[in-house]
């Protein structure tokens, strides 16, 4: 067979299936929604995972290092001392702002606070920052209110906490131990996770935990990325400290990494299941489709059209019927759940982080491809089938 | 366009003097389970180009059998199958699938027609398999709907066509590549008597006013008379001698050359 001849073939016997599935909507649409439901419930979960990391991970740069005790994971067990924070200053390729080396020391506390709608406590983080901090998170912006004034019992409140959490609005107050502290302002940092944050001047919030001079962090903006490598050796190199440095990058990677790997495991397992049960769907479909046309394909074969144009173009519907479903189904979780707010612990730090589902264009690119992987096995058995049937018996059906 | 042939080739008078079909000692056996079950048993057959020839016989007698293996649907067990000159039970299943495209008409009992599609889509689908030009489609559409004298129903669907009127449209597509044979299995079988004769009108005047070559299969002994030549089958055989009275082929004798 020629290859026009056998195009014309698959375009011919295909075209005329599709304009006969909507003789055949009722049986269709049993695969369509199976798929789109895969697919829909696939890319609400994984834009949770997506949101999740975008949050954790978006506003982290590779000229950025996060330095903490050598040997920890995570700020809540680092700690740093005054002499640490010296020898930050004078590392090699930390870039130098108009007040000075740009090193933010921060200290990092957890609080407890009430989840709005569940009722239930969750830890919310509550750091202390200089000046520097301010000018290392380029896109901090106060968006109602003022910023706290170093030395006062002020708080400022991230976007993302102010909305999941209850209590943190500006003008509340929020009372720890035997400290009121008032919030002051809202802020936004870009989306990342620092909006999950509650901040205020690092010298009250040591004085009220008993911190002395000593710090849980410190991020050092450098002077580029290539400065990394340089800076983190003269770290290891010196004698006086015990210090490690990671890119901010390559750290809120990790940070995100046990979550992100928690709900896309768990998605994939429902998504897996769900797919099963749509294959049957789609296999019923294809099989009802090609049952009811039995008579029609062999007589297009009686005809002179070959087997393999009648495969191909009952691949194609039941292609066709993957690719519906997954629109559908994409459209659906974009329209429920992107932008839908929510907020989990990050077992990095154990405390809350606020995140909105991110409906991503890659998870629509998966979810097609997963309508399209359970159409070619939808469509794959009753095509053969369909190519298969003797031509003379499929005549003789009434 | 008052054409209504697809080429120059001249309109036939039905005179005898080619073989269109040679079928030699054709076998075709069955398995039903384990056991075989012949239903042609060494059958002979000559057809002549430009015949009208009725096959008829009882359920089972293997007429359907015959008429598939002609068409190039089947193959035989055993023996040999010319068509035009063509050694169809050489050809592997693509190219008999090619061969049927170029060479063979169908005409079906319930006419087979795509429901989805118009009157003139129907009769184009076998167009698709041929590099005419759009162009020359549309021309050999209208030529072969004007033969059937279906004109005016070109744009109709075929739920929207009278029985007869789906046979016609299942006629013009069988005509619509000028095939050299046109079979027709039980062409009238799901018609009245009435339709029935209008469509036996049209397979006469095909014949007769456009040469062409036709092989019908029919339980109707009123349809069959209307054929040039009628054999019969019994049991897998050629069983007696057609209306014109000619001998083909002695019954449960060896088969022989056909008259």
């Amino acid at each position: 067979m020629r290859l026009g001849s056998f195009l014309r073939q698959c375009q011919a016997v295909t075209r005329y299936n599709l304009e006969t599935i909507w003789e055949r909507r009722a049986v269709s649409v049993v695969a369509i929604f199976g798929i789109a439901g895969v697919v829909g419930v696939m890319v609400a979960v994984l834009s949770m995972a997506a949101g999740f990391r975008s949050v954790v991970t978006g506003q982290a740069r590779d000229d950025v290092a996060v330095v903490l005790r050598s040997g920890s994971t995570g700020e809540s067990d680092s700690i740093l001392n005054h002499q640490d924070i010296q020898v930050l200053w004078e590392a090699p390729g930390v870039a130098r702002g108009p007040d000075g080396p740009l090193v933010s020391p921060e200290l990092f506390v957890i609080i407890d606070r009430k989840k709005i709608g569940a009722g239930t406590d969750a830890n919310v983080p509550l750091r202390g920052v200089e000046t520097a901090g301010f000018a290392l998170r380029e896109q901090f912006e106060i968006v109602e209110g003022r910023n706290f004034e170093p030395g006062r019992n002020e708080v400022i409140v991230g976007d993302g906490a102010a909305g999941a959490f209850e209590g943190l609005l500006v003008g509340d107050r929020i009372d720890v131990g035997r400290t009121s502290w008032e919030v002051v302002g809202r802020f936004t940092a870009g989306g990342g996770v620092a909006e999950s944050e509650i901040w205020t001047d690092t010298r009250v919030l040591q004085a009220m935990y008993q911190r002395g001079n000593s710090w849980n962090v410190a991020l050092v903006r450098l002077r580029d990325a290539e400065a990394f490598e340089g800076f983190e050796a003269a770290l290891t190199d010196d004698p006086r400290v015990s210090l490690g440095a990671r890119r901010q990058t390559a750290y809120m990677a990790a940070q995100s990494e046990p979550i992100e790997v928690f709900i896309s495991v768990v998605g994939w397992i429902i998504v897996v299941m769900m797919s099963a049960g749509a294959v049957f769907a789609a296999l019923n479909t294809m099989y009802a489709a090609v049952s009811s046309r039995s008579r029609e394909i062999a007589t297009l074969r009686a005809l002179g059209f070959s087997r393999l144009p009648v495969v191909v173009s009952v691949m194609i519907e039941s292609l066709v019927f993957g690719l519906i479903g997954a629109a559908a189904g994409g459209a659906a979780s974009w329209f429920l759940f992107d932008g839908f707010r929510a907020a989990t612990i990050n077992w990095a730090s154990f405390s809350q982080v606020a995140f909105a589902f991110e409906v991503t264009p890659e998870l629509l690119v998966q979810g097609t491809t997963l309508a399209l992987v359970i159409g070619t096995i939808g469509g794959f058995l009753p095509a053969v089938g369909a190519a298969r049937r003797s031509v003379v018996g499929a005549l003789r059906e009434q | 366009m008052s054409e209504t042939s697809f080429s120059d080739a001249a309109a036939g008078n039905g005179a005898a003097t080619e073989a269109m079909v040679d079928v030699r000692s054709v076998r075709r056996t069955f398995q039903r389970g384990r056991t075989p079950v012949p239903v042609l048993k060494d059958l002979t057959l000559r057809m002549e180009k430009g015949e009208f020839l009725a096959l008829m016989g009882p359920s089972g007698s293997g007429k359907s059998t015959l008429l598939n293996l002609i068409a190039g649907l089947d193959r035989p067990t055993g023996g040999e199958v010319i068509v035009g000159g063509s050694e169809i039970h050489r050809l592997s299943e693509r190219k008999l699938a090619g061969w049927r495209a170029r060479n063979i008409g169908f005409v079906f009992q319930f006419s087979n027609l795509l429901g989805a599609l118009s009157a003139e889509r129907n009769v184009a689908v076998p167009l698709l398999l041929t590099s005419f030009s759009a162009r020359e489609r549309r021309r050999r559409v209208d030529i072969a709907l004007e033969i059937v004298g279906l004109s005016d129903r070109g744009k109709h669907r075929p739920r929207e066509l009278s029985g007869g009127e789906q046979q016609r449209v299942g006629i013009a597509r069988a005509l619509v590549n000028d095939p050299m044979l046109l079979v027709c299995d039980e062409p009238t079988g799901d018609l009245d008597r009435a339709t029935s004769g209008e469509i036996l009108d049209l397979l006469v005047a095909l014949n007769r006013d456009h040469g062409k070559t036709i092989l019908m299969v029919t339980h109707d002994p009123v349809a069959a008379e209307r054929a040039s030549r009628t054999l019969h089958l019994e049991d897998g055989r050629l069983a007696d001698c057609g209306h014109d009275g000619t001998v083909v082929v002695p019954v449960h004798e060896p088969a022989g050359a056909a008259v």
